[in-house]
């Protein structure tokens, strides 16, 4: 055994990828044949597997369309559900690619965790549901109140600040699996349970009474949330933010699933760089030219993916409101293709 | 070489060259290997450390002194949303070692309890004690606990609906409230009785134990040792003229305020550790008591002893050297255990430390260290002192 060997032999067991400052991720992806995405345990609306074994949801999409960028096929990703507390740590060691899984981004996040953050796919903020027959109309009345949250989180720690900020008392129950938030939730054993709006959502469907309960009014946090990669990595990284950025021009420029083919005869030279007809914007990222073309006809624009996951004709029924484009009174602005 | 010349020469002797000895060689493989040892972990440690920093991820132990941020719901230390990590460390540390130690006793309890059951010649006592463990020890303990976890909270009520047995005290779903001793002045002379009935009631059992060794004679250990426990500090209250005064629990709100509370996890949890290990417990038992030969049993039977002093006096006693050895595993095993308490909301060691803390710093590395650090020195620990408890118990032995 020399010591060549030793170093790889303890990195592994300590769980350290032993090589990042090479990290080729769109070379590795490549070679496997697949990418690996890191998902929800099971979020309805963003991230679950349905009846069937498929995986489906907002953020899931979202990694069909990072593979179809590179594989031109949607059916090219793996899913890794990954709790709150996990999360990190395999994306730090290497387990996934990229993650998708309603995660905020914060300063430590991109600072101290050798992470950085792709951009924003869903503009959120933490919320709290209560039983309608607590009779409560704010969080302010929660003074006293026990709250059921799940662990690793930043809602964990908003929870702590938005209480303290407002002189009141509360006691956490925290549990590390969503679904165990929810069931003690819909047990009785907490007066509030608190996640982002959007979870609050998606969560309220499992309860045994949706109808029973209320989101309080307040908004106490801000919650951007978005994919995750590596740093060190900066190809990666690119990819990972343009096929946002893409979905978000389709949708502003009208380029649907259904009408890509179409529009690829635009004389709209914004769309025909975007398709991939005029220019190589798709080669220098490792990608063919028509990349985006094929992420719009498989996967679709931004919103179409958020209207067929979690819009308004969705059981979530979730509206735009800052997730609405720019042009339209919401925050989503992609960047131009040139 | 010199080695090599003594070789055939030194067989007469009885004295064999230093490379054969065996103690010699003992020795030098064994630092060789803590060489090893030391040399690869400083490799693993260093190699872990540059990835670190090549990641750009954190790394080091100062998070220790940063703001924490959040909140738990048991602590048994002052402990606010500002106070730090290692603050939180603490809090998990002490929450683990509170469900472990409790679980303990009550598991040994049950334990001893089913095993002998067991061996009743009652026949349905024995059926029901063999039934018990066999079901509980063949389901997994993470079912068992969420089974508990949402059987406790499912049947209780809620906080305006609370159960009111005693005055002061309020049985619900956020947990079981209580009245708290709040000591004013002048309570200094009440701890310093516990103390002094403790000394007292070790020093007495000594003493009563020697004289019978050497008298026959009896004395009421127990009857004295409970006079004390309970008399003594209750003494100190009238002589200061009772400075306690209760805080009551009361509905405030959505809950009880005020107070001491056990929270339904912790109940949850203790519950799910003391019935599964009493079953493993309950099988070393019955081996144990069952290794010691029935002809000690009839021997006592002949001198006159009835059968519960046969038990307690001549076969528990000689199965304890059998009992103790695997008992100690348990008490590890239901340490151990007990970080299964993220499941349920218990705020444990690895459910505070391993979990937020990990998650708010991303330093997986360190936390993780540290959580095995404290899980290895609680085992050793704890096996240190049973195989010390085990040699008093050999020695014991005539
Ligand atoms: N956005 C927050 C919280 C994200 C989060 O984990 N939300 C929970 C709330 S329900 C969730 O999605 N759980 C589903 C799961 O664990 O798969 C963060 O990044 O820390």
């Amino acid at each position: 055994m020399t010591n060549k060997f030793l170093p790889w032999l303890v990195a592994a067991a300590l769980g350290v990828a032993a090589t990042a400052a090479q990290a080729d991720t769109l070379a590795d992806v490549k070679a496997k044949g697949f990418l690996q995405c890191g998902a929800n345990t099971g979020l309805l609306g963003f991230g679950s597997p349905d009846d069937k074994g498929e995986w489906k949801g907002f953020d899931v999409d979202f990694c069909r369309a990072i593979a179809v960028a590179i594989f031109n096929d949607p059916t090219k990703v793996k899913f890794t559900p990954l709790t709150a507390k996990e999360r990190f740590t395999a994306l730090q060691s290497g387990e996934v690619d990229v993650l998708v899984r309603n995660t905020t981004w914060t300063l430590s996040r991109d600072s101290q965790m050798g992470l950085i953050f792709a951009g924003v796919n869903y503009y959120d903020g933490q919320g709290f549901m209560v039983r309608k027959s607590l009779g409560i109309s704010s969080a302010l009345e929660l003074s006293g109140a026990s709250v059921c949250v799940q662990t690793g989180t930043t809602t964990e720690l908003n929870l702590a600040d938005y209480f303290r900020a407002n002189g009141m008392q509360f006691n956490p129950v925290v549990f590390e699996k969503s679904d165990e938030v929810v069931q003690a939730y819909d047990a009785g054993r907490c007066d509030a349970f608190t996640t982002d709006a959007s979870g609050l959502y998606a969560e309220r469907l499992k309860l045994t009474n949706p109808a029973d309960h209320m989101v309080l009014p307040e908004i106490i946090s801000k919650e951007p949330l978005g994919p995750v990669v590596r740093q060190g990595d900066d190809k990666w990284l690119t990819i990972v933010k343009w096929t946002h950025y893409v979905m978000l021009n389709a949708e502003e420029a009208g380029v649907t699933s259904a009408n890509v083919e179409q529009m690829k005869t635009s004389d709209n030279p914004d769309i025909k760089r975007m398709l991939g007809t005029e220019g190589t914007f798709g080669e220098p990222m490792g990608l063919t030219n028509d990349w985006g073309a094929n992420v719009i006809a498989k996967v679709g624009n931004y919103g179409e993916v958020f209207d067929r996951n979690v819009g308004p004709e969705t059981p979530l029924g979730i509206s735009r409101g800052l997730n609405a484009l720019w042009t339209k009174g919401g925050l989503q602005y992609g960047p131009p293709v040139r | 070489m010199a080695v090599q010349n003594e070789l055939g020469t030194d067989t007469s002797s009885g004295r064999v060259s230093p490379f054969y000895d065996p103690r010699i060689r003992g020795i030098v493989f064994q630092a060789a290997l803590v060489i090893f040892v030391v040399v690869l972990v400083y490799i693993g440690a260093s190699n872990a450390i540059e990835n670190l920093q090549s990641q750009n991820i954190a790394s080091g132990f100062g998070f220790l002194g940063n703001t924490a941020g959040f909140a738990i719901s048991q602590t048994l230390i002052p402990y606010s949303v500002t106070s730090t990590y290692g603050d939180a460390f603490v809090v998990g540390l002490l929450n683990t070692l509170l469900v472990a130690a409790i679980g303990i006793v009550l598991a040994t309890i049950l334990g001893f309890i089913i095993g002998i059951a067991r061996l009743s010649s009652n026949w349905l006592v024995a059926k029901v004690a063999t039934a018990y463990v066999e079901i509980v020890r063949n389901l997994p303990l993470l079912l068992q606990l969420l089974f508990w976890y949402f059987a406790v909270v499912k049947s209780l009520p809620s906080p305006r609906e609370s159960y009111g047995p005693l005055a002061g005290i309020y049985l619900n779903i956020r947990g079981l409230f209580m009245p708290k001793p709040v000591f004013g002045p002048g309570s200094w002379l009440f701890d310093a009785a516990i103390v002094v009935a403790i000394v007292a009631i070790v020093v007495i059992w000594r003493w009563a134990s020697q004289r019978q060794a050497a008298t026959g004679q009896q004395f009421p250990t127990l009857w004295t040792s409970l006079a004390l426990f309970f008399g003594l500090p209750l003494f100190a209250l009238v002589v200061t003229g009772f400075p306690v005064t209760f805080e009551m629990p009361e509905l405030k709100g959505f809950n009880f305020t005020g107070g001491m509370r056990m929270e339904p996890e912790f109940v949850a949890l203790l519950l799910g550790l003391v019935i599964y290990t009493a079953s493993f417990i309950a099988e070393i038992v019955r081996a144990g008591i069952q290794a010691v030969s029935h002809g000690q049993t009839e021997a006592a039977g002949a001198l006159g002893f009835r059968r519960g002093l046969t038990l307690r006096l001549v076969v528990i006693p000689q199965a304890m050297r059998v009992i103790i050895p695997p008992l100690t595993n348990q008490y590890l095993n239901l340490t151990k255990n007990s970080s299964l308490a993220v499941a349920i909301g218990y705020p444990d060691l690895v459910s505070v430390f391993a979990g937020t803390v990990l998650n708010q710093t991303g330093q997986a590395v360190e936390v993780i260290f540290i959580t095995m650090l404290v899980y290895l020195t609680i085992s050793l620990l704890t096996s240190a002192f049973m195989n010390w408890f085990n040699l008093r118990m050999a020695l014991v032995e005539r």
